[in-house]
């Protein structure tokens, strides 16, 4: 079986995220770039598959030039090979035209199954996934806490606002998951020096069949029309419990109208 | 005027608040009118006639439930096409926003997710990183795509006719791929739903596990409250998933937010922290909750959860 994990390299997530005043675009400087952190959850399922169903696993990523250091993380964790997909022309993509991108780089390589996270936690859209399964036609099996492959079917639980589906499909499909699904594994020292020797294929737009028109800043559906940080919030009373602590914040609730 | 989709989001026909916000929102844009998908519509008819739809377009075909989100999306593609509707509101939950997703690559728009309000000239205001940031934004191609947060809008009921409108999509090979074989549902208890609320009360990992729960359900139902979680509290199986407040579970802005034995991971905080009044209680003071708390209290959350229950039911 043949799986590509779509991953995302985002600023740090512990970090302040702004919008760059000029641009309006997302600040990626200013802090360490990373993996996004869901995206561990795909790659994690998508080594258990392999592992349980033999198989390879391939990580795609669109970015900027250093983004695949994100590639790099999840070779370490154990994929087989990467591609990454990186061009001028593609700077500023919305989700629309990020989900055509990644469409056409996978029509590049051969897969029975594409795993993505559910969101990514600088723009947290979640459009992504299900954008990519409109556009190659393919089963939409997103938000999965669990996945099981049968030879070419595939049945997932699907979380949903009062409970789960049970979704079956055939392969190919598209998956996305929920960090409830497993337990990403840490690279290993071995796993870590592995990882340099991994092929990891570069593509521009020409070479993944893109129309640099449909692309980038200059193509996108929606634009940002202006920004403006919220003061931050800042700490109000702290009371230490000496034992009326609760009746101290029912006088607060009821100050506040609350009661 | 123009006409403004509006996806109806309900359990059965019970129409949930956020389609009330949605139609009160579409009503400044163009004129309202509801796309209801699923079975009982009856049930709904009156709430959607009291909130202002002068239409509701009404597709009843099982056939449409019985697949992921695709069909949900041919379908208002086709509306989409028929009516010229000048814009699309959808809620802002996860299936709202793949809903959304599938049918701007139909249609060639562009979608804003996590609206907070949307101006008669159909900029977007939006409030990004957790709350950090507010930004308007514009579709700037196709038939504009909005997915509104709940609870962002205040309802109010203008009413309208409702006129019922039967429609029908021929569904595609493609949007019959992925199959819902069973829908698992949770009891779900007489609280409010979580992002409705105007309280919530929140346990994290400190709760020590699922029967300790009860006392944070005490304090909701004290305040007339939902119940959130942790995903820590989620994934040590205290609470089920739907009740967890985050950056993966639900982004909730409650006029009062309580969290209890939580931490207050960046995670956490990106799902509660535009709430208007915040308190915390923890046993840790460094806990970085109490950088975002109006009022903190640094103790047992077995003590002071109890006793402000206590308080509470007294001074009622
Ligand atoms: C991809 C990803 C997505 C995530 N999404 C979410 C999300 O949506 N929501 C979410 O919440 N988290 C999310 N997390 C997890 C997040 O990083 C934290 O691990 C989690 O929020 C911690 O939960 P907690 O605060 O309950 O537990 P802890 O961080 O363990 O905090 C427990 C707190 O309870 C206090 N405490 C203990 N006993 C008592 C007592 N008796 N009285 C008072 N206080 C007490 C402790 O001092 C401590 O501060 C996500 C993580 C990842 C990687
Ligand atoms: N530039 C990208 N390159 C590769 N995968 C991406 C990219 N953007 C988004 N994804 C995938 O889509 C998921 C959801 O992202 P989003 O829809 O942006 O919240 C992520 O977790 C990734 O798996």
């Amino acid at each position: 079986m043949k799986i590509v994990v779509c991953v995302k390299q985002v600023p740090d997530t512990e970090a302040e995220k702004r919008l760059l005043p000029d641009t309006l675009t997302v600040d990626r400087e200013s802090s360490n770039p990373v993996l996004n952190e869901m995206d561990e959850f795909a790659i994690e399922e998508a080594l258990k598959l392999a592992e349980a169903h033999g198989g390879e696993v391939t990580v795609l990523t669109m970015g900027p030039d250093g983004a695949d250091a994100a590639v790099r993380k999840a070779l370490s964790m154990g994929a087989d090979a990467g591609i990454l997909l990186t061009d001028p022309a593609l700077a500023g993509s919305d989700a629309v035209a990020t989900s055509y991108a990644l469409a056409q780089a996978l029509g590049t390589t051969e897969y029975d199954l594409v795993i993505l996270g559910s969101e990514a936690s600088d723009a947290r859209t979640s459009l992504v996934p299900a954008m990519l399964a409109e556009r190659l036609g393919l089963p939409q099996l997103t938000f999965a806490s669990k996945v099981e492959i049968d030879g070419t079917d595939i049945t997932v639980n699907r979380l949903t606002d009062y409970g789960h589906d049970v979704v079956k499909a055939q392969l190919p499909a598209v998956v996305s998951v929920v960090e409830k699904i497993n337990e990403p594994r840490y690279p290993s020292f071995k796993g870590i020096m592995a990882a340099k020797k991994k092929p990891v294929a570069q593509l521009d737009t020409a070479a993944a069949g893109i129309d640099a028109a449909l692309v980038g800043a200059g193509a996108a559906a929606t634009a940002v029309v202006d920004a403006a940080q919220r003061p931050p919030r800042t700490a109000g009373v702290k009371v230490s419990d000496d034992g009326d602590g609760g009746v101290k914040l029912a006088e607060f609730l009821s100050a506040k109208k609350f009661i | 005027m123009a006409e403004i989709l509006v996806l109806v989001d309900h359990a059965d026909g019970a129409v949930k608040k956020v389609t009330l916000e949605l139609l009160t929102k579409a009503r400044a844009l163009g004129t309202p009118s509801a796309v209801f998908i699923g079975a009982g519509y009856d049930k709904a008819s009156e709430k959607l006639a009291e909130y202002g739809a002068a239409k509701v377009y009404v597709a009843e075909d099982g056939e449409l439930d019985a697949y992921v989100t695709a069909p949900k999306a041919e379908l208002l593609a086709k509306l989409v096409a028929d009516t010229g509707a000048a814009a699309v509101l959808v809620p802002a939950t996860a299936e709202g926003k793949e809903v959304a997703a599938r049918l701007a690559i139909k249609t060639g728009s562009g979608v804003l997710t996590d609206a907070v309000d949307v101006s008669a000239d159909l900029i977007a205001e939006q409030s990004i990183f957790g709350g950090s940031t507010v930004a308007h934004s514009k579709v700037t191609q196709g038939t504009p795509i909005i997915a509104m947060r709940p609870n962002a809008t205040a309802p109010e009921a203008v009413p309208a006719a409702a006129e019922r409108v039967e429609v029908s999509v021929e569904l595609t090979d493609a949007a019959k791929l992925a199959k819902v074989v069973e829908k698992v549902v949770l009891p779900k208890g007489d609280r409010p739903e979580l992002t409705e609320a105007s309280i919530v009360v929140s346990g994290g990992r400190g709760v020590g596990s699922g029967e300790n729960f009860a006392i944070i359900e005490k304090l909701a139902d004290a305040l007339g409250a939902a119940v959130g979680a942790s995903r820590a509290a989620v994934d040590a199986g205290w609470y089920p998933h739907q009740a967890q407040v985050g950056q993966t579970g639900k982004t909730v802005s409650p006029q009062l937010y309580i969290a209890a034995g939580i931490s207050g991971a960046i995670q956490h905080r990106a799902g509660m922290q535009t709430s208007k009044t915040i308190v915390a209680i923890n046993k840790d003071e460094e806990a970085p909750i109490f950088e975002l708390a109006d009022y903190g209290v640094i103790g047992d959350l077995f003590k002071v959860v109890p006793q402000v229950t206590e308080e509470i039911l007294k001074r009622k």
